[in-house]
């Protein structure tokens, strides 16, 4: 029987200096659901988000991942973990050395063996499912911003992770691409039925995708919930964040397009 | 106020310290990685191609013209006391001790260790490394370790190639433009310059290629800042490899006399 929650954060405390970034995070990330994590800028967000894959150790604290405790492990032991994240990147991180079908089948070349033939039958498959097979040829310098955003998803879902990992997927978008990339979570997650963590400080994107929401707040989780229960909240921090973000759950919806 | 001046006074020698600290531990770590599988032959081949083929050129044109200029400075000296054959032991030794070693060093860290901080400072500042890292590929060993094996390994051919360029240059000022003998030249360079000269400068270049790769390597690896950081960890990449080249090439020849 699987556990509820996939990923389990404990009491996650992190300085820099005398910059106290996380000051006792507790959280948890759903299974087979949509999860984001929402917080202005300076909240601690991407702090967070790297200790959630590993790349920081916290000063205290535990990350539960399936049941594993990743704050305790080294470099070797975190790459059989790290094999069950997907990430796609702010800006998509695509290698430029390489072409976008190179970038898509590193993963695969780095952890099977394939044979060439199968190989690319896959990516050309996950390109094709992203929109970008005739693309495959191309490096990420001659994509658009939006390509290249779904080339790095299409890079995080080949290995067919339990979870993705969103890093501020609409910063520096325009509001009509920025719900483009909301529709491609949406779709990413309906599809390929993946766990799904969202970092935004995009309250579009949380209305838009969000099935449980959590708004970190000076480094500690302020509220965690639905959108319903966050939009109920009596809590000021989480009324005046609400209310700074300027968008109404209505307003929201009539621009997702059907 | 004294101990805010000395604060500060002492502020410069720890940021050095921590400096040396951390690049000695990317060094350690380069090692570690360095023997654990998978191993990659296509990176490294890529690496040594980069690295050591790229720079065959520009190694080949310094050389024949620092020979020449060797040649040239060194006649003009020894003709006060009338040993104009030993321009070709002076030129040999000068390049084989010292020269070759050091200016392929320089050159290869103005060429390629630049190009790797920037290369590595580009892919830090735009997520690619940590993408890499959460994809489980070990950055340093798909990324740094190519490179460093490729520097040291490549060095001491690229100061060899010096070396035969630079005498070639050497013997054609003297044989041809400064009428010395032939015969004389080369007696001279062959009673004087020792197989351990050759060796001792060949160990040298081996060593400033790891020196000078894990310092632009590290330079990059550890940017930040955009663009602009960018720009600033190679020109330190260039300048601290270039520093310690000549820093290491005094005490480790001082060893080794």
């Amino acid at each position: 029987m699987e556990n509820k929650d996939y990923i389990r954060i404990v009491d996650l405390v992190k300085s820099y200096g005398d910059n106290h970034v996380l000051r006792g995070v507790n959280m948890v990330v759903d299974r087979g659901v949509t999860n984001v994590i929402i917080g202005g800028s300076g909240a601690g967000k991407t702090v967070l988000l790297k200790h959630v894959i590993g790349l920081e150790k916290p000063d205290s604290g535990h990350v539960i991942v399936d049941g594993a405790d990743i704050t305790v492990m080294n470099d070797v032991e975190l790459e059989d973990i790290r094999r069950k994240f997907g990430m796609v990147f702010q800006f998509g991180a695509l290698f430029d050395s390489m072409s976008l079908f190179e970038n898509v089948a590193f993963p695969l070349r780095e952890h099977l063996s394939l044979k060439p033939g199968e190989l690319r039958e896959r990516v050309m498959k996950m390109l094709g499912l992203l929109g970008l097979e005739d693309a495959w040829d191309r490096f990420p310098g001659d994509l658009s911003g939006g390509m290249r955003k779904r080339g790095g998803v299409a890079r995080a879902l080949i290995m067919e992770p339990d979870i993705l990992i969103y890093d501020e997927p609409t910063t520096g978008l325009d509001p009509l691409a920025a719900r483009n990339v909301d529709r491609l979570i949406a779709e990413t997650a309906e599809r390929f039925r993946v766990t799904s963590l969202v970092i935004t400080h995009d309250m579009a994107t949380c209305y838009g995708v969000g099935q449980r929401v959590s708004l970190l707040h000076q480094g500690v989780i302020q509220i965690s919930g639905s959108i319903d229960d966050l939009a109920a909240s009596d809590d000021p921090v989480v009324r005046q964040f609400l209310a700074s973000s300027g968008v109404k759950a209505g307003e929201v919806e009539s621009l997702l397009p059907v | 106020m004294l101990k805010e001046v000395s604060g500060k006074v002492l502020l410069l020698p720890l940021a050095f310290l921590e400096e040396v600290g951390n690049i000695t531990r990317l060094a350690l770590y380069v090692l570690y990685w360095a023997v654990r599988p998978p191993y990659r032959f296509g990176q490294l081949l890529a690496a040594l191609s980069f690295i050591g083929v790229g720079s065959v050129f520009i190694v080949g044109l310094t050389g024949v013209f620092t020979g020449g200029v060797i040649a040239l400075q060194s006649y003009q000296g020894f003709r006060s006391f009338r040993a104009e054959g030993m321009v070709g032991a002076m030129v040999g030794l000068s390049l084989t001790r010292e020269l070759g070693p050091v200016f392929s060093a320089l050159m290869v860290s103005s060429r390629a260790g630049s190009a790797m901080a920037t290369e590595l400072g580009t892919m830090r500042v735009t997520d690619q490394i940590d993408a890499m890292a959460t994809m489980a590929v070990n950055p340093v060993q798909y990324l740094i370790v190519p490179r460093v094996l490729a520097t040291t390994i490549i060095l001491p051919a690229l100061a060899m190639l010096f070396n035969i360029v630079g005498m070639l240059g050497a013997w054609l000022v003297s044989v041809y433009l400064l009428d010395i003998d032939q015969g004389v030249f080369i007696s001279r360079l062959r009673y004087l310059v020792e197989p351990d000269d050759l060796f001792g400068g060949l160990f040298k270049a081996a060593v400033f290629g790891f020196i000078l790769s894990i310092i632009a390597c590290y330079k990059g690896y550890y940017a930040s800042g955009g663009a602009a950081g960018v720009g600033q960890a190679t020109t330190k990449a260039v300048v601290y490899s270039a520093v310690s080249i000549l820093v290491v090439d005094y005490f480790l020849t001082s060893l080794m006399l």
